[in-house]
């Protein structure tokens, strides 16, 4: 059994034909690790015994049934490790189970493996992980992206046939794009986050990363729906998001971003992505330039709105109630202060301390404020922009992996890397990158993402367009 | 208007983080560089734009106030790097 080419939909099928039992397919996942992952570095941990014991009493009558789900190390898993890849989590094991992960256990599904990320999810290359680097699997000498970059690699390697992630700021759609698998962030409010360690409570998702765009929406039919356990979360129907799948995108109205092809991008990814387009165009969408004036000050917005809500957050870490503790503290600031000192990485300081700053007495109007006034006109562009077109075609990055440590010491350059994902974190609506060809760099093929977006709980349609891409290249 | 500065070791006190100088030598041109950079939301005109808190119109959530499970006392403190009799055990607060 070799995992190269199997899906969740094609496994399904075999489990179901009696072809391939769930603990065949979690031992073809615990070999293709095995054999891969030290290459890679997608993973922090696992533990087979356990996913071994769900598999064996496995329902696969159930959607999900028998297939196994790598989860990004900011995931409540009871019983398990969830380290956020931060020293300050040493040690902590998971009392409880998040909503996601209660309704991927309700759909069959079985969660395996923790995968690799930026610390706290801060950063778009993995590099900001306390535990270890995970390379691409394109290229070992280039980052995956981030901060979900382990739950793209091991997808994009065949370690996994789905897993899940976070995206804040493009979390999930940006290491997608880099590492060559399909990666969706659902509208804000659509999957509910207790149990997720929050970065920026207004901006983040949960959402999968998969093979295929119809996988995504088989992950995304399990874990999507209002939880009275997250306030944030919608109580609206969740539609079925396979059914309409195959519409295709015959007199749908797409839409182009002028300000997304900027100067300095990549000509590979232009060229890339315009070619996508073109494709749509022959599959019968209408292509409509639109324009998003505000997009230039996203990257701006987003730095003072999820610094500050990370500032506030991350006040939980005190070396109290979980994880490491400075030793023999002199009292409770030096408590504080060493175990804070000691437990963070600089990136995660970098962001406590500005966004400490940005919310401080004296500057919060000048700041913060007005960053909340800002998004309101980043959000106001794209709802304009969605009276006239259907969804949204752009490229997800606007360069391919870059190499590891290039832009570790310019914290600015890497938060340019998120130049095309954020707008839909700060507008709550849903994106999704897929594959659309590659890049070639050095001598090697470097995958190029295109991101859709569409409307604010319209995955159905997102993903429709997403797969009429897909399909036509097959 | 002279460049934006932010005092990393005024800020890291605040907000309990303690820093070596190394770190203090480095953050503090690194953070004045993001800063500068995120200034530029000074060219946009907000006049009479009402803030968004966050992405969904949600407001005002409630619920029934009905008991329900929680942890117990054995799990709440199951991950405190000190604990004893079921509660957590911190540096001395009050000075007696």
């Amino acid at each position: 059994m070799h995992l190269a080419g199997l899906t969740i939909a094609k496994a399904r099928r075999l489990i179901q034909a009696g072809e391939l039992s769930p603990v065949q397919l979690l031992d073809a996942v615990q070999a293709a690790i095995e054999k891969t992952d030290p290459a890679i570095g997608g993973y922090l941990s696992r533990d087979y015994q356990r996913a071994r014991a769900l598999a064996e009493k496995i329902d696969i009558t159930l959607p999900l049934g028998g297939i196994p789900v790598a989860i990004k190390d900011v995931i409540n898993v009871e019983g398990e490790p969830c380290t956020c890849a931060s020293q300050i989590l040493q040690g902590y094991i998971a009392p409880y189970d998040a909503t996601v992960i209660t309704k991927l256990r309700a759909a069959g599904a079985i969660p395996f493996g923790r995968t690799n990320m930026d610390e706290f999810a801060m950063g778009s290359s993995t590099e900001n992980s306390s535990i270890r680097i995970t390379r691409n699997p394109r290229d070992p000498e280039r980052i995956p992206g981030g901060s979900s970059g382990g739950s793209a690699a091991v997808v994009a390697a065949d370690e996994a046939l789905a897993s899940l992630g976070s995206d804040t700021g493009g979390s999930i759609r940006q290491p997608a794009a880099l590492c060559g698998c399909v990666g969706l962030k659902p509208s804000y409010g659509r999957v509910s986050r207790f149990g997720l360690v929050a970065f920026a409570s207004s901006l983040d998702q949960i959402g999968p990363f998969t093979h295929t765009v119809e996988d995504a929406a088989l992950v995304l039919q399990a874990i999507a729906g209002h939880d009275p356990l997250d306030s944030t979360s919608l109580d609206l129907p969740v539609p079925d998001y396979s059914a309409t799948l195959n519409d295709g995108v015959k007199g749908l109205k797409l839409g182009v971003p002028k300000e997304y092809f900027v100067e300095g991008m990549d000509p590979q990814v232009e060229a890339r992505v315009r070619a996508a387009i073109e494709v749509y165009r022959g599959l019968g969408a209408e292509i409509v330039e639109v324009s998003l004036p505000h997009t230039k000050y996203a990257v701006a917005d987003y730095y003072i709105i999820a610094t500050a809500e990370a500032s506030a957050n991350l006040a939980r870490f005190d070396g109290v109630r979980y994880g490491k503790r400075a030793e023999a503290p002199r009292d409770l600031a030096d408590h504080y202060g060493r175990t804070r000192g000691e437990g963070f990485g600089k990136e995660v300081k970098r962001r406590i301390i500005l966004g400490t700053y940005v919310l401080s007495s004296g500057y919060y109007d000048a700041y913060y404020l007005r960053a909340q006034k800002v998004r309101t006109l980043i959000r106001r562009d794209l709802e304009a922009a969605f009276e006239k077109v259907d969804g949204l075609l752009s490229p997800t990055s606007p360069v391919p992996a870059f190499k590891i440590g290039e832009r570790m010491g310019d914290p600015l350059q890497m938060y340019l890397a998120d130049i095309f994902t954020i707008a839909a974190n700060l507008a709550g609506i849903c994106g999704i990158s897929i594959p659309c060809g590659d890049a070639e760099v050095d001598g090697k093929k470097l995958p190029v993402g295109l991101q859709i977006m569409a409307p604010a709980f319209e995955e159905a349609r997102l993903l429709r367009i997403a797969q009429a891409y897909e399909t036509a290249g097959s | 208007m002279s460049a934006p500065h932010l005092d990393v070791r005024y800020i890291a006190n605040l907000v309990r983080l303690r820093l070596t100088e190394e770190e203090i030598t480095e953050l503090q041109p690194q953070l004045d560089h993001v800063l500068s950079y995120i200034e530029q939301l000074d060219e946009v005109n907000v006049d009479g734009i009402e803030p968004t808190a966050h992405a969904s119109a949600v407001y005002n959530v409630f619920r029934a106030d009905l008991p329900r499970d929680g942890f117990t006392q054995a799990q709440a403190t199951a991950n405190a790097p000190h604990s004893g009799n079921g509660l957590f055990l911190v540096p001395k607060v009050v000075e007696g």
